[in-house]
């Protein structure tokens, strides 16, 4: 195909956070983006969660960011509520016919004000609640839902017209039809999210039946501040507090007799966070969980676990739950269960099912449509090197569609297939894209305020409250301001297009609108000033709804009083308020990629398909990493040869240009503009960094005789001996947790089970006689990986479980290997003779992690990986922007997710080389040079390390603080600090807040009176 | 004492306090939790007393101990600071900054004359809507309790 046939725009279909992060990198990478979701809003299952572990993060407040941001991006067009035709085309060049449902309102002309739903008198249960709650018959998902667009759900409309009526804004249209839209676009990533096991199948626990039985994301709702309760953990048969809730595990996963053998991944995980956050809500509430194994294999998710036992008071029971009774009486469940080889039964208060994943219900649908395969579990089929690739050429997924998983692997694979389909049609990258063009702007240097002040009914949200006409006529009243007007909704179009001429009319050289939030709206505001040659940053606005007459509903008076108040106050900062530009830094369009092992291969491939430089810099003689010594994946795929692929592909790319045997002396810089100097002297110019340092494998030096008996071996010693084809031995134990899960390394090294289940197969099929046994604390064969623990047992591997705090003994008896261990679930001690010990030994970060960090201004966690900006949203990035990590050096992953992780880095890193220049926020610290004297007590207050004591330029001897415009997020913490009052917040000076003060608080202090002296 | 209980009572003048007292309350909010928090308290339409004045800043940790003293200088009866819990800062680490500067400048205000509890500081996430609700009845109520600001007259 040719380039010119290339499209420059993607399809993504589902808007959760998968779908949101894609559509983002994309779009800031130079291509138009068609957000499709089948819901009336985006958000997905994330938007229902109250917090999200293991940072025990509120969701919505992590996530809201993302949705305003996909909402009012200009190169995202959202289609909501509409699904998937037909698509048609190859790679570079789709044509999908999208199915948009009717809204049977205007979204063009809904405020999303509300009326309509305070009037409906229909009442339905709220799907985004789980059914915990009602919504009216036109409703939003949920309050914070992007778009704010209300819409008829015609089911249960009885098309009274209420709603119609209550509309100012007249956006009801009864009898809107459906639309159908045809879409060209090169590429397609698919993010549809997942289903959760309908819990009605596992009869025996008495989901549906038992009014105290709920599933985990009711029980999520139900925490929610936002959910039935308030947040106050209650039961639903008669709202009490559960003194205690019990959380079955596995209710839909890992569980052949409802069709779903693999894991779900995530159970373990959110049940423990649940516990936590029910008995942090309401302290009365005692958690237990019964689980099989504790799948705690994440990112410092063990010592979330740990936690959980010797902190939180969660109670923790290894047991299958055969059934679920009730006391019809009380209400209460009666669970019966095998723990320590007794049956047991015991009374509960409440009882959460941990419900598994499941693929979309319209999978089918969607692989039909779009024809790509389905694995056995009918979730997206993906390649052991291709994570994020269906079997499509074009078409790629992220998410909980190509198999169950958490958050952060969601959004690293999210931004990873944004990587993929942007490479494919990168020759037509910024063809699509459309860049606002605005008038010059107006010098206001020098001339007195004139500012214009546009008050808001709001249909009747505020009006019905403040009076409106009232506050407008004393805004007229406040010095400065030349001119007030009032308008049903100020946000409207038509209302844009009044503020403008009134700016032109009454020559405004600063606006305040007086309405809702400026955290929604301050955006389209300051659009339409610098539409009319205003600078942006010459607006401001006044809370007089959300803050105001929402809050004060009965009290007329005083809100109005209060929205004066507010005005005046708004007024104030705005006399003060000076035109702020939004800085400019070069961008040199080349990477630097730190580690030549698989994840930064991959990376450098990536970057050089997008079209830019890279170089490659790798400590060792070769590049290959740690994955050339891993020769067996359990899926059958060789990683050696792929290795050798990606080795040949590397080198051969023009783009790219490898340093092997190098190392890094120097990095130094900030985001667009990084220099680099390696120890032979050579030096690179560069705008971004991938951090793909890799990891180690254990030794554990002096271990079960390890370095003593030859016979004794780590789990990469035992595989390169069995690829060797070293003869075989008759009997093995493998020992799992070696250097994991214990003192000092607290987590779980994710990869050591399904490796044991690997080289165990291995074992048995080249010799089915041979004995293999594995001890273990918990199989955490997370996924679909499950099934490796399954067939090592139908090959006859014995599984031993030994309790955390008594390890195995091994001895050498006789030149033999003696290894004793308690079996857990029989209580007895078994003694083993094998002839190989394989120790399944742990992850460790590189050393030279350590001299990196400093140098790239990024955190390590305890255990030495680099440390992420956020552990659920930004998996690849960090605080500091510009550099990014992939692979082993971000913790223990599999080859599949290392990949994926180094495209998300990919995907992140191309948002900055994709512009020539980028835009610094107006919003940052400055610093006055005749006022600051070098102390540096601001510097440690900065988490971006934007501040640095320098020599001054003026006079060398005189020491300044410098601020690096770059790195600074204009939070305004250095501001404070400062003795000298040299640091200034552009936007926040403390003149403009101290004007915002002083107004608040006028008529406070009486004239004349005298003050009382105080008396201390 | 319910919510809306305790917002009747701290409208129509707290316990013990002055009937007609019409306290001012300047609260700071961070941008991304807390001012998120207020404007979820108003989506879901929680009332509470009209009391208070919000000022914005980025961070909780923008609040200068000097905008304090000016406030209360100014007349504020009670001045409130809230800001995203601890390590949700939207700036990493922000807000511990904020706690440390509030201990300090509690300590500061008694030595000025002001009851410390003129001062405080609050945590509320942008998904908190009932507490920043609970937060703004409780601390009224606390004002309402303390009567006039010094700086007025009153004790």
């Amino acid at each position: 195909m040719a380039a010119s046939d290339k499209i420059g725009a993607v399809m993504v279909v589902g808007g959760g956070i998968a779908g949101m992060q894609a559509s983002l990198d994309l779009a800031d990478s130079g291509y138009k983006v068609y957000l499709v979701e089948k819901q009336a809003s985006i958000g997905g299952t994330m938007a229902q969660l109250d917090k999200t572990f293991p940072t025990n993060d509120c969701a919505m407040c992590i996530m809201a960011p993302k949705l305003v941001a996909t909402g009012r991006h200009h190169n995202i067009d959202l289609i909501t509520n509409a699904e998937i035709a037909i698509v048609d085309g190859d790679a570079g060049n789709f044509t999908v016919t999208v199915k948009q449902h009717s809204f049977r309102v205007d979204p063009k002309k809904c405020t999303g004000c509300g009326s309509c739903a305070q009037k409906c008198p229909v009442e339905w249960t709220n799907e985004y609640d789980e059914g915990t709650k009602m919504r009216k018959a036109i409703y939003v998902r949920y309050p914070q839902a992007v778009p704010l667009v209300y819409s008829i759900d015609p089911e249960r409309c009885i098309g009274c017209g209420i709603c119609a009526e209550e509309c100012k804004a007249k956006a009801v249209e009864y009898d809107q039809k459906d639309k159908v839209l045809e879409v060209k676009v090169g590429s397609i990533i698919l993010t549809p999210g997942f289903d959760e096991f309908n819990a009605r199948l596992k009869t025996e626990y008495g989901y549906g039946v038992y009014q105290n039985v709920v599933t985990s994301i009711e029980f999520e709702r139900i925490m929610s501040a936002t959910g039935p309760y308030f947040g106050t953990i209650l039961r639903p048969s008669d709202g009490d507090i559960p003194a205690k809730v019990a959380f079955i595990q596995c209710v839909g996963s890992r569980d052949e007799h409802c069709g779903n053998e693999y894991c779900s991944s995530v159970c373990c995980m959110y049940a423990i966070k649940e516990a936590a956050i029910a008995k942090e809500h309401t302290s009365q509430v005692n958690p237990t969980i019964f689980f099989m194994d504790m799948r705690a294999f994440g990112k410092e998710f063990d010592e979330y676990y740990n936690r959980a036992q010797n902190e939180w008071g969660i109670k923790f029971v290894r047991s299958r739950i055969a059934a679920v009774t009730e006391n019809p009486k009380t209400k209460n469940l009666i669970l019966k269960y095998v723990a320590n080889g007794e049956p047991k039964e015991e009374e509960f208060n409440m009882v959460v099912l941990s419900v598994g994943l499941r693929p979309p219900v319209d999978n089918e649908t969607l692989s039909r449509v779009m024809k790509f395969r389905l694995n056995d579990d009918g979730f997206a089929q993906t390649g052991a090197f291709s994570p994020v690739e269906t079997s499509r050429p074009g078409i790629y997924v992220a998410g909980a569609f190509s198999a169950p998983k958490d958050i952060p692997m969601t959004v690293a694979e999210a931004s990873g297939a944004a990587a993929k389909a942007g490479s494919v049609i990168s020759s037509a990258r910024n063809t699509l894209i459309t860049k606002k063009e605005y008038p010059k702007e107006m010098s206001v240097e020098g001339q007195d305020a004139r500012i214009g002040v546009f008050v808001c009914h709001c249909g009747v949200n505020i009006g019905g409250v403040v009076k409106v006409p009232e506050v407008m006529e004393y805004a007229k009243t406040l010095p400065n301001v030349v001119y007030a007007e009032q308008n049903l909704y100020t946000c409207s179009q038509d209302a844009q297009e009044r503020i403008k001429e009134k700016i032109k009319e009454h020559k405004l050289n600063r606006v305040v609108v007086a309405s809702c939030t400026p955290r929604t709206h301050e955006p389209l505001f300051q659009n339409t000033i610098r539409e009319a040659g205003l600078n942006a940053y010459l607006f401001e606005m006044a809370n007089i709804r959300d803050q105001c007459s929402w809050i004060h509903m009965h009290e007329p008076k005083a809100a109005t009083k209060k929205s004066k108040d507010l005005v005046r106050m708004a007024v104030a900062k705005s006399r003060l308020l000076e035109p702020l530009q939004n800085l400019t830094m070069k961008v040199n369009q080349s990477a630097l990629v730190v580690g030549g092992g698989v994840a930064g291969m991959t990376a450098a491939l990536e970057i050089a398909k997008q079209g830019y430089k890279v170089h490659l810099v790798e400590k060792e003689k070769e590049l290959g990493g740690v994955a050339k010594k891993l020769y067996y994946l359990p899926s059958g795929d060789d990683p050696l040869a792929y290795v050798r692929r990606l080795d040949k592909e590397v080198t051969s790319n023009k783009n790219i240009t490898v340093y092997t045997g190098a190392k890094i002396r120097l990095i130094d810089g900030y985001v667009g503009n990084f220099k680099t100097s390696l120890e032979s002297g050579e030096e690179i110019e560069h705008g971004i960094v991938i951090l793909a340092i890799g990891g180690q494998e254990y030794k554990p030096e002096g271990e079960y005789l390890y370095g003593k008996n030859k016979s004794v071996m780590t789990l990469l010693e035992l595989k390169e001996r069995l690829h060797k084809g070293d003869p075989l031995g008759k009997e093995y134990v493998f020992i799992q947790c070696v250097g994991s899960r214990e003192k000092g390394h607290p987590n779980c090294s994710r990869v050591c089970c399904t490796g044991t289940m690997t080289a165990a197969i291995e074992i048995k099929k080249k010799d089915p006689k041979a004995k293999v046994y594995v001890l273990y604390r918990d199989i955490r064969t997370y996924g679909f990986r499950e099934k490796y623990y399954k067939e090592a047992g139908n090959l006859g591997v014995t599984f031993i479980r030994f309790d955390d705090e008594v390890k195995p003994k091994v001895e050498e008896k006789g030149g033999k290997l003696e290894v004793k261990v308690m079996d857990e679930d029989t209580g007895k001690e078994i003694m083993l003779r094998p002839e190989y010990l394989v120790l399944a030994s742990g992850t460790r970060p590189q050393p030279d992690a350590g001299t990196l960090a400093p140098m790239c201004k990024v955190p390590q966690t305890k255990e030495g990986f680099f440390l992420e900006a956020h552990m659920k949203l930004r998996p690849v990035d960090f605080a500091t922007e510009g550099i990014y990590v992939a692979g082993l050096a971000h913790g223990p992953k599999f080859l599949d997710e290392s990949i994926a992780q180094s495209l998300a880095a990919v995907a992140r890193a191309t948002t900055v080389l994709s512009k020539t220049e980028l835009e610094a926020e107006g919003i940052v610290a400055r610093i006055d040079e005749d006022l600051c004297d070098g102390c540096g007590i601001c510097v440690p207050t900065c988490e971006y390390k934007a501040l640095e004591v320098v020599a001054g330029k003026k006079d060398p001897k005189k020491k300044l603080v410098e601020v690096n415009v770059g790195l600074c997020k204009g939070c305004g913490a250095c501001v404070g600090s400062c003795p000298a009052g040299a640091l200034t917040q552009m936007g926040y000076r403390d003149s403009q807040i101290t004007a915002m003060i002083d107004a608040a608080l006028e008529g406070q202090m009486p004239a004349k009176k005298e003050v009382k002296q105080n008396e201390h | 004492m319910s919510t809306d209980a305790a917002h009747k009572s701290a409208s129509q003048g707290g316990n013990g306090g002055d009937e007609h007292f019409e306290p001012r309350i300047l609260v700071f909010c961070c941008n991304w939790c807390s001012y998120a928090g207020a404007d979820l308290a108003g989506v879901s339409r929680l009332q509470m007393p009209p009391y208070f004045r919000v000022i914005r800043t980025m961070c909780s940790a923008r609040v200068d101990p000097e905008f304090i003293m000016r406030a209360f200088q100014k007349g504020a009866d009670g001045v409130l600071v809230a800001g995203c819990h601890p390590a949700d800062c939207h700036y990493i680490g922000g807000n511990y900054r904020t706690r440390r500067r509030m201990a300090l400048m509690k300590v500061l205000l008694q030595q000025f004359g002001f009851d410390p509890d003129r001062l405080r500081l609050e945590w509320v996430s942008a998904g908190e809507g009932e507490k920043f609700q609970k937060t703004i009845i409780e601390f009224t109520n606390t004002i309402k309790e303390l009567g006039v600001s010094p700086m007025k007259g009153g004790e």
